[in-house]
């Protein structure tokens, strides 16, 4: 190879490229991403430690409150008896932490400040580096949850009746519920090439996932409206498909049912992704970077 | 050292004649500050009335939930948990405005050791680090609190004496006190651990477990949530006093916690800069 002046161009002392197929580039990607995340998160274990206490404090809140209201109610609220929502909001935890993504501040964070800069640079779709990151955080996070049920289950008793087929389904319920959730707040998060702030808009969003996704009650407690609104929305498949799927004695259609609407919402999502990103990067601008 | 030269003495820190009032007029001079900077963004102040907005719009909704399916929970009637609500927006904006960013601030200057400019300062470190950070549009949320509380208080047709708003103003402040020592232990032990950026994460999820009165919660969490993180002091007293469920010994209680809170958490930070090692080092 020469360049215009006709002089050599040093070789590259690597070679060149060595080419895979794009499948398997990806999979080494989210395998080395997921890599770099099982080490730091292991290396911030105490910090880990704080943001999980941290966000136990939510369902064990709704616990409390709707196990007051059920035992006011005589034992049970919504066809939910007291160790019945004591395990929806045990298995909340793991959902929760399964479905902890990068947030749209994030996305605030690296637009205000010209990180994305470094990301574009590579031949990698900046979304695809955070599924992997994310999804490699999770292992730790299991980890170090058990001990956080274990202390759940020893103090609020909760009665649960599952069968091998639920567990199989609540397994991949979780994998879609993180997808959905990935996706939507990356979308979300994309709204930052143009307002800079994306606080309220944000706010907005985990106002309607509180409320429609089976976060803070099982949707069964909710008005007939709300349960009607929510079928039209993907919260519910990130919050409360997954927990009814394993602790929920749901039917096999209803298991399908759940599954085939996950997929149905991960296309969404990676669709919306795809269009939203288009139109916005377009506006990005960094100084030096 | 070389032999024969002498050490050079440290110039003599000096005397700041005590004066009562300084702590006060710091205070005025930040806020100043705060609100000048603050004023250059104005439209951080319409998102934040958006944000107060959707907050207040959801802990409705929730309380609309329970109450669909009961009449009073755990004693407690609608109107009641209302009020307690609103104490716990407003001391959320409270601590948004003044707590919160100034412990976000001196945990990366321990980090960074930026905390060097504070230090060479000729004033209480304790008291410059904890009050140079404000926030003047939380404060919208003290506002938003305050009117959901007059609300749950009308409702319950309940006449507000002078010894009730009295014992109020009392709580609130030994609440509030009480919570700034608790965010300043913690960031304290960024002496040790340096990353300590999830308290903030922590602190959020254990302070919505305000929201509700502490007495609905299983013995071993109203303890922890009464001395440990000091919530209960912070909201559900202060919500006590004008709900007419006050007793004499609890506001006591919450007075001499306050002190003894405020000693040790002194004795801690103190002790903590000790292994302070600053940013050239």
């Amino acid at each position: 190879m020469t360049t215009a002046a006709g002089v050599e161009a040093p070789s590259n002392p690597y070679g060149p490229p060595r080419l895979v197929h794009p499948l398997r580039g990806l999979l080494d990607v989210y395998l080395t991403e997921m890599r770099i995340a099982i080490a730091e998160q292991i290396q911030y274990r105490a910090s880990n430690y704080f943001y999980m206490l941290g966000m136990v404090a939510e369902p064990v809140i709704y616990l409390v409150v709707w196990s007051t209201v059920a035992t006011q109610q005589g034992g049970s609220v919504g066809g939910y008896t007291i160790g019945a929502l004591a395990a929806y909001y045990i298995v909340w935890t793991l959902v929760r932490n399964i479905n902890i993504v990068f947030t749209p501040y994030g996305w605030e964070w690296r637009i205000r400040e010209g990180q994305l800069s470094a990301q574009l640079l590579r031949p990698l779709f900046p979304i695809v580096e955070d599924l992997g990151f994310f999804l490699g955080w999770k292992p730790v996070v299991v980890l170090l949850w058990l001990p956080i049920a274990f202390f759940l289950a020893v103090v609020f008793h909760p009665t649960i009746t599952t069968s091998p087929l639920a567990i199989l389904v609540f397994a991949f319920s979780l994998l879609g519920a993180y997808l959905i959730r990935s996706l939507n707040q990356s979308s979300l998060g994309l709204i930052t090439f143009w307002t800079t702030r994306v606080g309220p808009v944000f706010q907005l969003y985990i106002a309607a996932e509180l409320l429609l996704s089976g976060r803070l009650v099982p949707m069964s407690l909710m008005p007939a409206w709300v349960q009607t609104v929510a079928d039209f929305l993907p919260f519910q498949y990130t919050f409360g498909f997954p927990i009814e799927a394993l602790v929920g004695n749901l039917t096999n259609e209803q298991l399908l049912n759940g599954l085939l609407m996950q997929v149905f919402w991960i296309a969404v999502g990676s669709v919306l992704v795809r269009v939203v990103w288009h139109f916005a990067i377009r506006r990005y601008s960094a100084v030096s970077g | 050292m070389t032999r024969g030269i002498e050490p050079i003495q440290p110039p003599a820190r000096p005397r700041v004649p005590i004066d009562p009032t300084r702590p006060l007029r710091l205070l005025g001079l930040f806020v100043r500050i705060g609100a000048l900077n603050e004023l250059q963004y104005r439209a951080n102040f319409w998102l934040q009335i958006l944000q107060s907005a959707i907050a207040v719009g959801t802990g409705l909704a929730v309380l609309g939930l329970v109450f669909s399916q009961t009449t009073a929970l755990n004693g407690w009637t609608g109107s009641e948990l209302l009020a307690v609500m609103g104490v716990h927006i407003l001391m959320g904006g409270f601590i948004g405005a003044f707590v919160t960013p100034n412990m976000g601030r001196l945990r990366d200057d321990i980090r960074q050791g930026t905390l060097d400019f504070v230090l060479t300062k000729p004033d209480d470190i304790q008291l410059l680090s904890s009050m140079r950070e404000i926030r003047i549009w939380q404060t919208v949320d003290v506002i938003v609190g305050g009117v959901v509380l007059a609300t749950g208080i009308s409702q319950l047709g309940r006449s507000i004496g002078l010894l009730d708003a009295l014992a109020f103003g009392v709580a609130i402040i030994a609440g509030f006190l009480m919570i700034y020592c608790f965010w300043l232990v913690l960031t304290t032990v960024a002496f040790w651990i340096v990353r300590v950026d999830e308290i903030h994460e922590l602190f959020e999820g254990v302070y919505q477990s305000g929201r509700w009165p502490v007495t609905i919660y299983p013995g071993w969490l109203r303890i922890s949530l009464t001395f440990l993180v000091p919530i209960a002091f912070a909201v559900t007293v202060p919500a006590q006093a004008l709900t007419g469920r006050l007793t004499l010994e609890t506001l006591l209680l919450a007075i001499a916690f306050g002190i003894v809170l405020l000693i040790v958490t002194r004795r801690f930070f103190r002790f903590g800069l000790t292994r302070y090692s600053g940013a050239s080092g």
